[in-house]
């Protein structure tokens, strides 16, 4: 197993955003996690990546424990996300922000930068070649010298996926890669995470868009209010009574509203 | 120590630490409606207690005083206007730079419209050398007037928020400024108000204390610095924490200076402000989960 | 490799030098004084130029930071050591040339102090800096400030660092050969270049930095430090990093200044001194180091030569309000310069209008 969560809980407050999850992902998979807005996910994605501490519970990376960590450390054993809205660095080029992605393959420090020392050279030409080549891999190597804020929503996703791929990852967090994009773009993203797949990257995704889940996923995990209500194949899932309530009575409810 | 002394310590805490508690009361007033903390706060202390100085020597003291606060308010109307509605989208650093600015230029132009004297505004009851005593520690009759009128002002400013229309909305716009503006509350006036608001409690608090403290064109940004933390110490936004951290502030300075120099004083109170947003930046009364999901 | 990068610096030595033979040749040499000063000022505001502007990452303590530096300098250099003469310490020094007695009293040598100014200001950074660097925002800004008003306090209120009239009738400081930073009006031209060979010296420093994997995790934390992180860049690590160089500039540059002044006073301490080097590097465009050199030097200039008056605390207050309003992105930008010229023109049209109805009226 490339990532184990055992019984992993976080409150904030009164409210248990994620309570006791526990589920495992096997390498070179595609897992997902879906549920209603609010039922945790991206909490669980931070509780993974170590934005946040849970309160209680593990999670095995490799078999090495790495639930309280900070976040750099983690991402530095091969964990690497995007996020929900799009976090690119606005200051910076396209090019520079994938460059950053390659932060834990390269090593020069403060000293050699500021003396700028020959050890850097190389390393900043395959830095940058390294990038490219990812920019060229997903289609927007055109954009390479634009400002990050500047390109649009769409090409900001691209731009998100080709950071987190710069830094090598064994496992890739998606915090709902789809979110706002057109039916278009969804198949640009779902063509592209088949590409990250097949370059051997274990991937866990939240994402909304069903069909999209159905499409690509081999394992699903549901969570509702923080409690893990199904574990299964995307077949089983469609057909499990418990999430179909959870689904369907929140559209019954949403039937009814007008 | 003895008793009339440690009275005397307390009393004089209190004093100061009501100020700061106004202070830090007009900073939770502006950060609840616009996020922004406005260091041009302690200048409207300066700008109340000059211009009351100014005006008490053509018309009777509560006159002047008077028009010293409306004179204040509206410049406090007025930097919402001119400067804080300016500006596009803007970042916590922005804002911190203006109103930076802002209280510098204040400061600079108080000191070319009155010079560097120190002033004072005449005592509102007796005079300097008039005392009561209160038992056995001998205390200015100001000193009641400082603790009366700060009590009043935090009283009905808890009337204010709680009973009046207009009260309300600015506390609808401090919880959720997009929501308050949806349902139909003028989000741009309440934060006017609020400027005009802090900026009037300021005026009349720098008032009241200028007899005791005495008034010169600098004197806001101390009085500032000390108020901010009184607002952390208290909880950004909390008022009763304000008053609590402003009496626990007052008293820690009064006490302090028995055992260090005087001119360690502003110091201790800027090593309790470090310690404090090292140790707990949420306050004594402020919730830790809530100040974590601020960003500024 | 990408020796682009200097080709700036080239033209800033030449404009160095250009400005020297001007003086020389129009007899205005006297012009040299404040320039060599603005050049030490500018050394601050590149360094927090690097902090602010790059890392994102405010501070409104770095007059603090100048004050160390100077102060460590003076005080070390003016003080009289004999009473120590006995001990191992000084022996040593006195033997390795680093410290010499004259007229009854034992010196130490401004190499020392200037060595001790510089671990002092590192230990300070690094205590302040960890706990002061997990804050954001507003705490951030109050919290550096509270660091300066400290240190402006504490110069303020001890014996040994002067009060209110702080230190003076410190040494020269003799580097190598001839070259001595001192203020004799003989030494002007070469205490010009030592001055500027400084800020040439720390600008290839810092643009080197900004241009690395450093400042590329620097830079990426000011766009988002979660993201940042989430990279793997360590934020806190650098941010410290970033803000212990920073200090180590103002640092340098309050030591050079107390030698080149001989003395040193606790308005240099003051926290508008903080406030103007914030306005300065704003008024440079924040994340743009030439930006940043440029109204360091132009503005202090101004500001040393009086030009100002007694405005002059009032003309940076007035500079910080401008840039906001009109040209966050600093004027050091053509693009920006245009935009701020039409942002100005409609509001001065919008006050026009206003009062020029009041002006019908009457």
């Amino acid at each position: 197993m490339l990532l184990e969560v055992k019984n992993v809980s976080r409150a904030f407050g009164g409210l248990r955003a994620v309570d006791d999850v526990s589920f495992s992902v096997p390498k070179n998979s595609i897992k997902a996690i879906i549920g209603p807005n609010g039922a945790g996910k991206t909490t669980l994605f931070n509780l993974i990546s170590g934005s946040l501490r849970p309160d209680s519970g593990r999670v095995f990376f490799n078999g090495r424990q790495i639930q309280g960590r900070p976040p750099h450390t983690i991402a530095a054993r091969g964990v690497s996300r995007t996020f929900q809205n799009i976090k690119l660095f606005h200051n910076m080029t396209v090019l520079e922000n994938v460059m950053v992605g390659r932060h834990t393959r390269s090593r020069s420090g403060f000293m050699a930068g500021i003396f700028n020392l020959p050890s850097c050279w190389r390393e900043e030409r395959e830095i940058e070649n390294r990038s490219r080549g990812i920019l060229d891999m997903l289609g927007v190597s055109g954009l390479a010298g634009m400002n990050a804020g500047n390109i649009a929503f769409g090409s900001q996703r691209i731009v998100e996926f080709a950071r987190a791929l710069a830094l090598e990852p064994e496992l890739l967090l998606l915090d709902e890669p789809a979110a706002g994009l057109n039916m278009h773009e969804t198949a640009e993203i779902a063509e592209i995470i088949r590409k990250i797949r097949e370059m051997g990257v274990t991937i866990l995704i939240i994402e909304h868009d069903m069909s999209l889940i159905m499409d690509i996923s081999d394992d699903i995990v549901v969570l509702s209010s923080g409690k893990m209500i199904a574990e299964g194949r995307p077949s089983d899932i469609q057909k499990n009574p418990e999430v179909i309530r959870i689904y369907l009575g929140e559209e019954d409810a949403q039937d009814q509203e007008p | 120590m003895a008793f009339e002394q440690v009275l005397q310590y307390i009393l004089s805490g209190v004093t100061n630490g009501s100020i700061y508690a106004i202070v830090a009361i007009g900073f939770n007033i502006v950060y609840n409606t616009t996020g922004i903390i406005n260091f041009a706060q302690g200048e409207f202390l300066m700008l109340g207690g000059m211009t009351a100085i100014s005006l008490s020597q053509f018309m009777p003291l509560p006159l002047a005083i008077l028009f010293a606060v409306i004179i204040t308010s509206l410049a406090g109307a007025m930097i919402d206007f001119v400067f804080i509605r300016r500006l596009r989208n803007p970042s916590v650093l922005m804002m911190i730079i203006v109103t930076i600015g802002l209280s510098i230029v204040i400061r600079e132009m108080a000191l070319h419209i009155w010079d560097e004297k120190v002033r004072s505004l005449p005592y509102f009851t007796g005079s300097e050398v008039t005392s009561i005593s209160i038992l056995g520690a001998y205390i200015s009759p100001q000193v009641l007037w400082v603790l009366g009128v700060c009590g009043l002002m935090v009283l009905l400013l808890g009337l204010f928020f709680r009973y009046t229309a207009t009260g309300r909305s600015m506390r609808a716009c401090s919880s959720n400024k997009t929501a308050a503006g949806l349902c139909g509350i003028n989000t741009g006036n309440m934060v006017t108000i609020s400027f005009m608001l802090s900026a009037a409690m300021g005026a009349l608090a720098g008032c009241v204390i200028s007899p005791i403290t005495q008034t010169q064109y600098d004197s806001g940004t101390s009085l500032a610095i000390k108020g901010f933390t009184v607002a952390i110490l208290g909880g950004m936004g909390n008022s009763t924490g304000a008053v609590v951290g402003g009496l626990l502030i007052g008293m820690l300075e009064s006490f302090s200076i028995s055992v260090l120099p005087m001119a360690y004083k502003d110091a201790i109170s800027l090593a309790i402000l470090i310690l404090i947003l090292f140790i707990r930046p949420s306050g004594l009364f402020g919730s830790r989960e809530e100040s974590a999901l601020k960003e500024f | 490799m990408d020796a682009g990068r200097y080709i700036p610096v080239l033209i800033l030595a030449a404009a160095v030098a250009a400005v020297q033979l001007f003086t020389l040749a129009t007899g205005s040499e006297y012009y040299l004084t404040q320039l060599t000063m603005s050049a030490y000022y500018a050394l601050v505001i590149i360094g927090l130029c690097t902090l602010m502007g790059y890392a994102g990452q405010i501070s409104l303590g770095h007059a603090g930071f100048f004050a160390i530096g100077g102060y460590t300098v003076s005080v070390m250099t003016t003080y009289d050591f004999s009473g120590f003469s006995g001990s191992a310490v000084m022996g040593l020094l006195g033997t390795l040339g680093l410290a010499s007695a004259s007229g009854g009293e034992l010196h130490l040598s401004p190499w020392v102090s200037l060595a001790a100014a510089l671990v002092i200001t590192v230990a300070v950074a690094f205590i302040i800096g960890i706990p002061i660097l997990k804050l954001k925002g507003h705490y951030l800004a109050m919290a550096s400030l509270g660091f300066g008003l400290i240190i402006y306090r504490i110069v303020l209120g001890t014996r040994i660092f002067g009060e209110a009239d702080g230190i003076s009738d410190v040494p020269g400081f003799a580097i190598a050969g001839g070259l001595r930073v001192s203020g004799s009006p003989e030494l002007r031209i070469q205490n010009y270049y030592i001055a500027w060979t400084l800020v040439i010296i720390g600008t290839v420093m810092l643009i080197n930095l900004v241009k690395s994997r450093a400042g590329r995790a620097l830079r990426s934390i000011h766009g988002s430090e979660e993201a940042a992180m989430a990279m793997g860049v360590n934020a806190s690590r650098y941010k410290l990093y970033v803000f212990v160089i920073s200090a180590v500039f103002a640092s340098l540059a309050g030591a050079f200044m107390a030698h080149l002044n001989g003395g040193i006073g606790p308005s240099e301490a003051d926290v508008m001194k903080s406030v103007k080097y914030v306005a300065i590097v704003a008024a440079g465009g924040m994340a743009n180091l030439w930006g940043a050199l440029t109204m360091g030097v132009l503005l202090n200039y101004i500001s040393l030569r009086g030009y100002l008056g007694s405005y002059d605390d009032a003309f940076f207050g007035a500079i910080l309000i401008a840039i906001m309003l009109f040209a966050p992105e600093g004027l050091i930008n053509p693009a920006v310069m245009k935009t701020a010229a039409v942002r100005a023109r409609s509001l001065i049209d919008s006050i026009k209008k206003k009062t020029g109805r009041g002006g019908h009226a009457s």
